[in-house]
């Protein structure tokens, strides 16, 4: 170890899970180490288990029905605020996007942007939904009929391997805009900084504890739980390969839970349909209401 | 049972349908036979006589079906949509036209009383094309900033408690969004189908576009065997057990997919609703269509505190309902639809006496031939019993009660289906606030089994996923990336 007198040791990173706003660990103890794009030993990562998910799960539908309730108007600030703990994480991001994914400057600064641009798309959505998906009905007969959009509750967010930043933050936006929790499946490996980078920003915000949780880990592990776990109401997910994306409707007809998996929607940087409604429509349900109209 | 001086005189529907003996497979525009030549009769449910039989639709029929819809997708997917729309005009106005031999013939197929088919399914079935028709021309403006794109081949498979309700709720919306269709209409029910293929061949429909393959649970999955293989959608109306399978045989193919499946739905009663408003309500919410009806209220809440006195007014109302003769204009409750149905329905009867409910049922004479249950009630059913648990799908309503709104909400919600609820009270925040948390897809307050085309219909967790009806049901027919 040389002496020389200005040479500082860096302090790394201890990675861990997100979990009901708390940064616990795995609790089967398990990491896997991360290497940057020299392949050098940058980091352990915490290997989310089973269990870790099912811990999950129980904070983000305890969570839940409050965010729900929260008017949209407060959601919409929330989210707003979240774009604000992006923006001053932006620095942070883009060196992480360089260090890990091995691009350019100038191309992770694109994607820093543009997650945090979408941010604030989304800030605004959360009070406007409402009125592009659901609306007064014109019944035919003497009744006042309403149909809105509701949260369906607990949402898992599969992440596909690549780029991690704006996929988290492209399938983590619909879900919550629209009052549900997440629950993120980051693939663990080189990108899980990038994953718990999000879940700092997302626990500097006023975020609730709960509604965004953050798991690095195996999909191919967990995801058979995903599938079959009775309390989770949806799954996101995108450009996952084909068995898997199999091996998870599959498995989430179990409870016939609501699975959006983008088949045929464009990739992530494409603003026109990841900023519009129809990417937060398959995590609404529509609810109808009757009522006799009369004097 | 001594016959009232009140009792009504019979009044039979005398229109007759015009049937043939027996009818094909309408595949390509023409109908053709199985390739087996099986064949099989529907029976009246209510004489148990042979309507008419039909052919037995096997796997390679299926594939000649979607190969047909495969065919005609492209033209009919690229046909100007301002023409397709006048098309599906003029199919609602040619159902319109024969509305009430269709009525008779859905009476006679399934069971229902007439005035059911002829007030309510047949005025929603016309009402459905109507609406979607003008649906056509104006995707663009349902799915702003998106382009809305047909999806392709559609494999809807109906049941038989709505036969040409739910072949309209399945066809009007595919059609209009520019797919083609393989419907299969359930086994005990096929009849309204087949007319509903010689109007749209007469209308002009180009051939392939619908086609209509009758048959068993086979052809289903002979349907579902082709999700991702020519078959690009399915769409499943039925219980949710079925639909599981259905949704683990579509997993991975990249079809898409929409279910309308069971339910068990609350009908809750506060104190301080119009109870004799709230009577009629109960009784419509379980005993219309038999409680053949996936939205049935079929558990009924009522507030501890006037729990005698609705149960004695209810019974009352009960003892008024006319079984029998679904064809006669006055029979409230008609046949059992099936003698499969009706044993499933005596297995829950004798599950809730066995359990310790109290059994409440209408004292009248049934038919001799024919599938019939008298409307029921239980009272004192704890929410443990299978009858308050399990969907029945028959007239057989389970009666529990509630202290509180809290409590009413916890109860109601303690289910894993969510397709409908029903809340009586005259406090209107109380309602609004009720529909809030109840977890439902459709919320009737103060009224019950309300249907429209333009109001969506469709639940909530194990009840299914997609909505049918309204602009919210176009999303099921039509790709712009997302979800199912």
């Amino acid at each position: 170890m040389s002496a020389a007198g200005s040479a500082r040791i860096e302090v790394a990173k201890t990675l861990k899970l997100y979990v009901n706003g708390a940064f616990p660990r795995s609790e089967s103890g398990r990491t896997i180490p991360v290497k940057d794009a020299r392949k050098r030993i940058v980091a352990q990562a915490s290997h989310a288990s089973r269990k870790d998910l099912r811990d999950a799960v129980e904070a983000a539908n305890a969570a839940q029905p409050k965010w729900a309730a929260a008017t949209a108007y407060n959601r919409g600030q929330v989210v707003y605020r979240l774009a604000e703990m992006l923006e001053a994480r932006r620095a942070e991001f883009v060196s992480l996007i360089v260090s890990i994914e091995g691009r350019s400057k100038a191309d992770a600064t694109r994607e820093i942007d543009r997650a945090i641009d979408r941010c604030v798309c989304y800030a605004g959505w959360t009070d406007k939904i409402a009125s592009i998906l659901g609306g007064k009905q014109p019944v035919a007969g003497p009744y006042f009929v309403f149909s809105m959009p509701e949260a369906m509750g607990t949402v898992a967010v599969v992440v596909p391997d690549g780029a991690q930043l704006l996929a988290i933050v492209s399938l983590v936006l619909p879900v919550i805009a629209a009052g549900n929790s997440a629950i993120v499946i980051a693939p663990i490996g080189a990108n899980a900084p990038l994953a718990i980078a999000f879940a700092e920003a997302v626990a500097t915000s006023d975020v609730p504890a709960g509604i965004v949780n953050v798991l690095t880990g195996m999909r191919s592990e967990l995801a058979p739980w995903i599938a079959s776990h009775r309390d989770i109401a949806g799954v996101a997910g995108a450009q996952l390969p084909a068995a898997e994306a199999a091996a998870l409707e599959a498995g989430a007809a179990e409870n016939l839970k609501r699975v959006a998996l983008f088949r045929d929607a464009p990739k992530f940087d494409d603003d026109a349909f990841w900023h519009s409604p129809w990417a937060i429509q398959p995590f609404v349900e529509i609810k109808t209401v009757w009522h006799p109209s009369a004097l | 049972m001594t016959t009232s001086p009140f009792a009504y005189a019979p009044a039979p529907e005398s229109v007759r349908p015009v049937l043939k003996p027996s009818y094909g497979l309408f595949i390509g525009g023409k109908f053709v036979e199985a390739k087996s030549g099986k064949r099989f009769a529907s029976i009246n449910p209510a004489t148990e006589q042979p309507i008419a039989e039909v052919a037995d639709a096997g796997a390679e029929d299926v594939a000649r079906a979607v190969a047909a819809a495969r065919k005609a997708f492209p033209k009919w997917s690229k046909t100007k949509p301002a023409e397709r729309a006048k098309l599906l005009f003029r199919i609602a106005r040619r159902i319109q036209e024969r509305s009430r031999e269709l009525a008779v013939l859905e009476s006679m197929d399934g069971g229902k009383p007439i005035k059911e088919s002829r007030d309510d399914d047949l005025p929603l079935v016309v009402q459905h094309f109507f609406h979607h028709a003008g649906w056509c021309d104006k995707l663009a403006y349902a799915f702003a900033g998106a382009t809305p794109r047909p999806i392709g081949v559609c494999g809807q498979i109906i049941p038989w408690n709505f036969p040409l309700m739910m072949a309209a709720w399945k066809l009007a919306p595919a059609l209009a969004c520019g797919n083609t269709c393989v419907l299969k209409p359930a086994e005990t029910t096929p009849m309204t189908a087949l007319l509903l293929a010689e109007i749209l061949a007469e209308c002009g429909l180009p051939e392939g576009v619908v086609n209509i393959v009758t048959g068993g649970p086979d052809a289903g999955r002979a349907i579902t065997a082709l999700a991702g293989k020519g078959v690009d959608k399915v769409a499943f109306t039925g219980s949710t057990e079925v639909g599981k399978a259905i949704a683990k045989a579509v997993a991975g193919t990249g079809a898409k997919l929409t279910l309308e499946l069971g339910g068990k739905s609350p009908n809750i009663v506060f104190a301080d609703a119009a109870l004799d408003q709230a009577v009629e309500g109960v009784v419509s919410g379980i005993w219309f269509n038999q409680g053949h009806v996936c939205c049935a209220g079929s558990r009924l809440f009522v507030e501890e505190s006037i729990h005698d006195d609705f149960i004695a007014r209810l019974e009352r109302r009960m003892q008024q309902l006319r079984v029998g003769d679904p064809l006669d204009k006055n029979t409230d409750v008609g046949a059992i639809n099936s003698k499969a149905q009706l044993d499933t329905i005596r297995r829950y009867l004798k599950a809730g006496s066995d359990e310790g409910a109290t059994k409440l049922e209408v004292a009248c004479d049934l038919p001799k031939k024919g599938f019939w249950c008298r409307p029921t009630i239980f009272t004192g059913v704890q929410p443990s019993h299978t009858v308050a648990r399990e969907e029945i799908f028959g007239p057989v309503l389970a009666v529990m009660t509630f202290r509180t709104p809290e409590e009413a909400v916890q109860r109601a919600n303690n289910t894993t289906y969510g397709l409908s609820a029903g809340v009586w009270t005259e406090k209107a925040a109380r309602a609004l606030e009720m529909s809030n948390r109840l977890t439902a897809g459709v919320v009737w307050l103060n009224t019950f089994n309300r249907f429209d085309a333009s109001a969506p219909f469709g639940g909530y967790r194990e009840s299914g996923f997609g909505r049918e009806g309204g602009r919210q049901g176009l999303s099921a027919y039509v790709s712009i990336g997302g979800g199912r």
